[in-house]
């Protein structure tokens, strides 16, 4: 194929590909104000009455200030005489200290309760533990109970409110600061090299939640996006059952397997059970159990493939994968090796 | 209302403002500090979270003699303004001069350190965070010192010229705060670096 | 006008072009220099406004390509350190130049040549920055502008993450132009206590010297943090030094505590002369003295204490512990207490007067609504919880908007206009000023009212496009389409400057009939201020003059 011709089928590829067809709560996937998980629900009754305080306050002022520049309008001759000079009271300006030190007791101490409850909760034992470390521009997820390594999908198990099931998150960095934000599920925790965070989620329902990366990281800061799916408890250890498992190995070796492991793929990339077991990029090893690539840029589609192992440019410029001067025909056929790695 | 008018009548209460360079000085000082207040607190922060090369009790000895030298320093400089306040321009010159030379010598003797411990014990800027931060708060000490000590000579250089008087005895003081003001940081910089983080 | 007045340039024939070039550049005189100041940040107003109008075409639909993410980038840095360092900075210090010494009676600023090494200071860090654009590689399509964020977080700006030399375009030219800043700030706290005329002890100041006053203080403790984080960021980049290489055991967030201990104290540098602004001109307009003058300057002066000590409100999702998140959260909210002093203030001094709505009080009036708001989505910001959801996102970028914009750059065209004819001698127009308030509050409120909503839904800061779907589409549109108000209004703005000081009507000295010191000289000032330096008994001393049977000093 021409390379035009390449460009254009990317394009196509990466327009149908990312429009979700999810339901839509609340106007937007990403409301912080439709939580589905403990940590994002405190948020959520927080900012209800703080909007609540505010909203009191700026209703009272608000007419105040209409009302006075309203009705002392200056009215009559122009050099008529002075209004009555007024320099002070100090029984307002006791009462208009004191009203707002109680609200902001009251305010102060709504906040430090919350605080609390989300990043002092106890981490129960059989918690689900996730290793999310943030790379310039894509999520890497380990289960380190579990063993299982994966990349920009994460999949953890709903929650029952009865009985707890919590996923507890440790965020790492390996290269700059990133942010970890899924609205509905929890606020945001920023991932900084040498500086451990760690964050829960519960979340109540299943289903696919969206978010991105939240705090600049470099040029293609705004495609960091994330995937966080909430599969039922079967589901979930389906899941991990399969990522268990080492890569599908097929009976001959592709032509496309054979240039992903004598190029330099394999610094990069791991294929669990090949020679593959580069850190710097996502593991490849089930990459078809996933439903997009670059981190949500693009839908897993093998056009869309094709177009990332030729440039990864077209489709996410600026990222940190070099066009590794293949040819249309062997990027084919390293995305046709990749299409069996489910 | 013409630039000329005078608001009110004349009144004979007294009317006394500060001098602007003490306020100057002072203002100047409180900037110096809180950029100090930030090398000190990332030297005290990363004491002992270097990860590998030469650790401060290895390889730093206590610099007593240049502290002297340093801390009297402030002592003559007391002195010489006095002086000048008084109108002994001679004295003034004499132990404004002192106190050129026992700057020079804690310069001397800091530069003197620092080559013993880079082709002696191998520590530099780049070696770990006990490098950076050390040369970085010591460096940035020396380095006002070094401003302090151009600007006393060019006094002592008009002193000779015979430029200077009794009237710029004010002058001569506010040079001096500054030099107390490098005095102390040396006090903080010395308990930090030398007590505190060995 | 008088012989000795200092008429600008281009209506002063009398001596050559390069003369009068000369004398400009050479000048120490403080209205000189702060309508030099206040000159060059209008300049950099049109720069930055042109970044942000760049963005907003960007970001006016999902997956646009308008600009590169590259390009992107670097303008959203552009943006924010121009505003910041290089428009908002010099209107603070521009104006407090050239009103401090005529409000307080003297001749001019305490240090006249480090008055003019620190413009010249700030406008080298202006050019330095700029040329970032065309130096480095800038000039073979890569662009050199620095693209790491106005506060520059470390490890980002490591030489591994930012090879090249744009985050040293960045780093340099802050440091620089903060020398000036400092300089002017010792300059404005040294005149204001050693230059006052007789009869005005501190507590019959102008309350807009006190706020100078005040700010002052806050830049001299605050800009020096900045400067040390800088000099660490270049010991890193070019000694190879750690202070914040995590690699080697440095720490990212100590970064981030060094730039926000300068960065919040910083915004109050910014408001403060805001609110200076607004205690001289809304009692003027309304025809009454302000409100409780006494608590003014105490609220203001704890909001300076205060400022220092919340800084990691700007840090509750780095993962400090609940015992520090709480610690700020309780400052940040306690700062809330004297800021609505003042709301309150001045709403009591409107209260009762004769309000006569010329553009300058239409601008304060926006401000009081507009300082309302952003105060009370700050209180929200605040509640650290509220704040893992909202900071980093278009909710905290319309808060801190609504702030510069709507209230600091509000007074500021208020002040403006209120002082155009102290400073030119002539009116301003009055219809072109009602144009100018109105195209831009309709536009204001166009771009920062929605820009909360997609930070509501999900939308964080910083990114150069977004996916479809997310519910964010409409909302950017609203956004974008208020930044050609803003445009339009700014335009007409600069209009009537220049029209007005061609062909204004001559304004005479006290063309508002207010109360302060600069109304009793010639407009514009003679060099010398003062033919006599005034002695004064009230904090009006206008009003004792034009009220001799009922004095503010009898009630004081």
């Amino acid at each position: 194929m021409q390379h035009s011709t390449l460009r254009f089928v990317a394009t196509i590829c990466t327009l149908e590909g990312i429009t979700w067809a999810d339901t839509v709560p609340f106007l937007s996937p990403t409301t912080i104000f439709a939580p589905t998980s403990t940590p994002a629900q405190s948020i959520f009754d927080l900012s209800l009455f703080v909007m609540e305080v505010t909203g009191a306050i700026f209703a009272v002022v608000f007419s105040l200030l209409v009302y006075s520049v309203v009705k002392f309008r200056k009215k009559g001759a122009a050099d008529g005489p002075e209004p009555a000079q007024v320099y002070g009271s100090s029984q307002l300006e006791l009462a208009w200290t004191v009203i707002p030190v109680l609200i902001v007791v009251v305010l102060f101490l709504a906040s430090a309760r919350v605080i609390a409850s989300i990043q002092n909760a106890v981490r129960p034992a059989d918690a689900i533990e996730v290793t999310v470390v943030g790379h310039q521009f894509w999520w890497e997820y380990r289960y380190p109970k579990l063993g299982v390594v994966t990349a920009n999908e994460l999949h953890i198990p709903v929650s029952d409110p009865a009985h707890p099931t919590p996923t507890f998150l440790t965020l790492l960095s390996a290269d700059t600061d990133h942010s970890f934000w899924v609205p509905r599920l929890a606020g945001k925790t920023d991932l900084i090299p040498n500086h451990p965070n760690s964050m829960w989620v519960d979340p109540h329902e299943t289903g696919l939640y969206l978010g991105q990366c939240a705090q600049y990281c470099g040029t293609q800061h705004a495609l960091m996006l994330l995937r966080v799916y909430v599969d039922s408890r079967e589901d979930f250890d389906r899941w991990i059952q399969q990522q268990s498992k080492p890569a599908h190995a097929s009976t001959t070796v592709s032509e496309g397997q054979k240039i992903f492991e004598q190029t330099a793929c394999i610094n990069c990339h791991a294929v669990a059970g090949t020679v593959a077991n580069g850190r710097f990029g996502p593991d490849l090893t089930h990459l078809m159990s996933r439903q997009t690539i670059a981190s949500g840029a693009s839908k897993n589609t093998i056009g869309n493939l094709i177009a990332w192992i030729y440039n990864p440019d077209v489709l996410k410029p600026g990222s940190k994968m070099p066009a590794m001067g293949l040819s249309v025909q062997q990027s084919a056929e390293v995305a046709a090796y990749l299409a069996t790695l489910r | 209302m013409s630039a000329a008018s005078v608001i009110g009548p004349e009144s004979n209460i007294r009317w006394n403002s500060p001098a602007r360079g003490p306020v100057g000085m002072y203002c100047l000082i409180a900037a110096e500090t809180a950029i100090f207040v930030i090398f000190v607190v990332a030297y005290v922060f990363y004491i002992g979270k270097s990860l590998s090369g030469p650790q401060p009790h290895d390889v730093l000895k206590v610099p007593v003699f240049l502290t002297v030298c340093l801390l009297s320093s402030s002592l003559t400089i007391h002195l010489a303004v006095r002086f000048l306040r008084e109108g002994r321009v001679g004295s003034f010159a004499l132990w404004w001069l002192l106190t050129i030379i026992l700057g020079a010598i804690f310069l001397g003797g800091t530069f003197l350190e620092w080559r013993h411990l880079i082709y002696d014990e191998g520590l530099t800027i780049q070696t770990n965070l006990f490098g950076t931060t050390y040369y970085s708060l010591v460096g940035l000490h020396a380095f006002h010192v070094t401003v302090g000590l151009l600007a006393l000579l060019t006094v002592m250089i008009f002193t000779f010229r015979g430029d200077v008087r009794m009237q710029h005895a004010g002058r001569a003081e506010v040079l001096s705060m500054y030099w107390h003001f490098v005095d102390v940081v040396w006090v903080v910089v010395f308990t930090v670096v030398y007590i505190v983080g060995r | 006008m008088p012989a000795e007045s200092i008429a600008l340039p281009l209506t002063d024939t009398a001596r050559p072009f390069t003369s009068r070039l000369h004398q400009w550049v050479t000048t120490v005189d403080h209205k000189r220099l702060g309508l030099l100041y206040i000159g060059f940040a209008l300049l950099f107003l049109v720069l930055g406004g042109v970044e942000a109008t760049i963005m907003r075409i960007q970001l006016i639909r999902p997956l646009n390509n308008f600009v590169s993410p590259q390009v992107f980038n670097r303008m959203f840095t552009m943006h924010g350190t121009t505003m910041i360092f290089f428009v908002a900075m010099p209107l603070v210090f521009g104006f407090a130049n050239y009103l401090v010494p005529l409000m307080i009676g003297a001749r001019d600023m305490a240090f006249p040549r480090l008055n003019a090494f620190s413009f010249w200071m700030t406008a080298f860090g202006g050019l330095l920055l700029y040329f970032s654009f065309v130096g480095g590689d800038g000039l073979y399509g890569g662009g050199g502008a620095p693209d790491v964020g106005w506060f520059a977080y470390a490890p980002l700006t490591a030489q591994t993450f930012s090879p090249g030399h744009s985050t040293d375009f960045w780093t340099l030219s802050l440091l620089v132009s903060g020398i000036g800043s400092i300089g002017t700030a010792i300059n404005i706290i040294t005149t204001i206590f050693c230059m006052r005329c007789k009869g005005m002890v501190l507590g019959k100041m102008p309350l807009l010297a006190w706020l100078n006053l005040t700010m002052a203080g806050l830049v001299v403790l605050a800009v020096s943090p900045l400067t040390a984080a800088q000099l660490m960021l270049l010991v890193d980049r070019y000694m190879g030094g750690h202070f914040f290489d995590t690699q080697a055991g440095g720490s990212a967030v100590m970064w981030m505590h060094f730039f926000w201990v300068f960065g919040h104290p910083e915004v109050y540098v910014l408001v403060i002369p805001a609110f200076a602004f607004a205690s001289e001109i809304i009692p003027v307009f309304s025809r009454k003295a302000i409100f409780g003058y006494p608590i003014m300057v105490a609220a203001t002066v704890c909001i300076g204490f205060i400022s220092m000590s919340v800084w990691a409100h700007h840090m509750f999702t780095v993962g400090m512990s609940s015992n520090a998140n709480t610690f700020f959260v309780l400052s940040t909210m306690a700062i809330a207490v004297p800021t609505g002093i003042k709301i309150f203030n001045w709403l009591a001094t409107i209260w009762g007067g004769q309000i006569t709505f010329k553009t300058p009080m239409l601008f304060c009036i926006g401000f009081l609504f507009q300082f309302l708001i952003a105060g009370l989505t700050g209180i929200m910001l605040g509640a650290a919880p509220f704040d893992w959801q909202l900071t980093a996102s278009y909710f905290v970028v319309a808060h801190f908007h609504y702030v510069i914009v709507g209230a600091i750059l509000f007074t500021a065209f208020a002040a403006f206009y209120y002082w155009f004819p102290k400073m030119s001698g002539r009116m301003y127009n009055e219809t072109l000023g009602k144009w100018h308030f109105w195209l831009f509050i309709i536009g204001f409120h166009l771009t920062f009212d929605f820009m909360h909503v997609p930070g509501l839904l999900g939308m964080p800061r910083r990114i150069y496009t977004y996916e479809p779907g997310r519910g964010w589409d409409i909302w950017n549109v609203i956004v974008t389409i208020g930044t050609f108000f803003q445009a339009a209004a700014v335009l007409i703005f600069l209009g009537n400057l220049i029209w007005s000081y061609f062909r204004g009507k001559v304004a005479g000295s006290d063309p508002w009939d207010a109360w302060t010191l600069e109304w009793s000289t010639t407009s514009p000032p003679p060099e010398y201020n003062f033919a006599t330096i005034p002695e004064v008994k009230s904090r009006r001393p206008l009003w004792d003059l034009k009220h001799p049977e009922d004095p503010d000093w009898q009630y004081e």
